[in-house]
């Protein structure tokens, strides 16, 4: 994978879980009828004998998850994020989450893109249900790389972990080099004026934010957020200490996810001015991705433009 | 013909599992007392007849696994673990206590012998195959058996599960319906009636077997072919039993579901009991 290439980490999803099912044989791949979207028809082809086919029936997976951990394996549970977090919240809460168990529950298609789907399949609150669950780890990655990092540091965890992809393809941002530890925020670039906090596909577009703000002055420190639960306060608390202010920016609602998660923790602990750009507390719609960033004002120019009123 | 001693010594197992029951729900002046009483016999019957488990080592690695769907029945799958051995029977003296093991829906992480947390219902059976999957890949050999309530078999993850196990044979699964009739409000019939119950799980690929659910030698009998029966794949035990089962102001009444008696039903309850 090169930096700035385009790729579509549910692509990387499903090759890491294809590559961590021939070296972990307790790993066993759970879907609901999507794996040709999540992709873990790869797994299917590899080792058929670790692929699950669910059916239509999420919540019957997770439980089924559920009681397979139970004897020591390690399931990944995989469907569209919105009905890993809403169809069956109660069973990732009840049979996953509140006695943790070892379960890995995948939600593919995170946020807008979703191949023109529209409302019904733009996960927008997913964030915000798992990170109200005790016990949850919540993973965003940014990119393929951090997709297939997040899918193996998961694998590590002994835990239940939310892991969160994206369907279309976006730019790669980091190498093979890059250290993806669970609950450490990425230090995208160093800046003392104000600061971009960002998850999942918009860490792209704060970066860009941040070379566009550099080109007018303006040195945004940007840190990648890709571990929303735990959250690495002690990132964020230097940024709001350090910087004028705080844009969070994520692909989700705007209630109970990034943006909220540095909210809550900057209120108690370090009063900072925040602004969040995510969805605007309303659903989605079908359409060109980019077109819908704009129309919702989520994209690069609405970070520029926030950083840029953090320091009038 | 099983030994009539064996039944007996159940029946008497049965008698004190009834009792801590209501000592439990009366002491903590709460908790689901109808479906409890009404799975008294099933429960004796697996924990003290078919199932393969240690109250020494409870988490054996071959042990036949017990999954409560119908996790209200606490003062039941309590008293029989305590009865059985997996802690104390004092240990019952704190159902519903702040800090206790002993929670009102069992909590794997804290009762040593729960396999699975249940609460929320129609969520057991498919942890249930969860563990048969599991077992299956894992070349292990123990039988898998899940208990669920009548009124639960209205959530539509029950039906979910039962058309996975059904397609993929899902073998050494066995799940026992407490067919008790009546459910929180009203009886099962005037909420979302069941029948054709039995022609339900036949057309989902199930086996399925019938018995007195309240008659020991019934249930060793049904329990123990059915355990049998299932190396072929899944089958279901409906067992028709009596809300409320041994006290005869409780029985058959939906008002029983989740409320404990006071000091005086409580002494005309224990009575009937040790009258019978």
């Amino acid at each position: 994978m090169n930096i700035g290439q385009m790729i579509a980490p549910r692509l990387a999803y499903g090759e890491a879980l294809a590559e961590l099912v021939v070296q972990d044989d307790r790993v066993v791949v759970l879907d609901a009828d999507v794996a040709t979207s999540t992709q873990t028809a790869k797994v299917r082809k590899v080792r058929p004998e670790s692929f699950y086919e669910i059916g239509i029936a999420e919540q019957n997976m997770m439980c089924i998850a559920a009681g397979m951990s139970t004897l020591g394996l390690i399931p990944y549970a995989c469907t569209f994020a919105v009905f890993a977090s809403k169809r069956a919240c109660d069973q990732v809460s009840i049979s996953i989450a509140y006695p943790r168990l070892n379960v890995k529950v995948s939600g593919a298609y995170g946020g807008i893109p979703t191949g023109k789907a529209g409302a019904t399949h733009q996960a927008i609150e997913d964030i915000a249900i798992m990170r109200a669950m005790p016990n949850m780890t919540i993973l965003v990655p940014a990119d393929a790389t951090e997709t297939k990092q997040a899918v193996l540091a998961a694998h590590k965890l002994d835990g239940p972990v939310y892991i969160r992809t994206i369907r279309c393809p976006v730019p790669v941002l980091f190498d093979e080099k890059h250290k993806f530890e669970i609950g450490k925020a990425v230090t995208i670039r160093q800046g003392q004026d104000v600061t971009i906090i960002s998850t999942g596909l918009m860490t792209a577009k704060a970066q860009q934010a941040g070379e566009l703000l550099a080109g007018e002055g303006i040195q945004a420190r940007v840190l990648h957020v890709h571990t929303i639960k735990p959250l690495d306060e002690q990132a964020i608390l230097s940024a709001a200490s350090e910087t004028a202010g705080i844009v969070t920016a994520e692909n989700h609602n705007v209630i109970g996810g990034l943006g909220s998660a540095v909210a809550e923790l900057l209120c108690e602990r370090h009063p900072a001015r925040v602004k969040r750009i995510g969805l605007p507390d309303c659903f989605g719609e079908s359409g060109d991705n980019e077109k819908i960033f704009t129309k919702l004002k989520m994209n690069t120019e609405d970070i520029v433009a926030a950083a840029k009123r953090m320091l009038q | 013909m099983v030994d009539t001693k064996i039944i007996e010594s159940l029946q008497q197992r049965a008698g004190r599992i009834r009792r801590l029951i209501l000592n439990t729900v009366h002491r903590a002046g709460c908790g689901h007392t109808g479906g409890s009483l009404s799975a008294v016999e099933i429960l004796t019957v697996l924990y003290f007849h078919v199932m393969n488990i240690d109250p020494a080592d409870p988490k054996k690695a071959d042990r036949d696994r017990y999954v409560q769907s119908k996790g209200h029945a606490t003062p039941a799958y309590y008293a029989a673990l305590a009865e059985r051995g997996f802690f104390p029977v004092e240990e019952l003296e704190t159902f519903d206590e702040v800090g206790s093991i002993l929670q009102g829906h069992p909590c794997m992480k804290r009762v040593p012998g729960v396999d699975f947390s249940t609460g929320s219902l129609g969520q057991g059976l498919s942890g249930a195959i969860g563990m048969s999957l599991a077992r299956d890949r894992l070349k292990l050999s123990f039988n898998v058996y899940c208990l669920l309530g009548d009124g639960e078999c209205q959530e539509g993850q029950v039906w979910e599960a039962a058309m996975y196990a059904g397609v993929h044979k899902v073998s050494k699964l066995v799940a026992v319906v407490d067919y008790n009739k009546v459910q929180l409000a009203e009886t099962v019939e005037h909420t979302l009636g069941l029948e054709p119950f039995a022609d339900k799980w036949r057309a989902f690929g199930w086996q399925v077997a019938e018995c007195d659910g309240h008659d020991v030698a019934a249930l060793v009998e049904t329990l123990e072919r059915a355990t049998r029966d299932a190396s072929a794949g899944p089958i279901v035990v409906l067992a028709h039993t009596t809300k409320g089962k041994g006290v005869s102001f409780m029985e058959n009444q939906y008002a029983w579901h989740g409320k404990a008696p006071d000091d005086k039903q409580f002494a005309q309850a224990v009575a009937e009991l040790e009258a019978d």
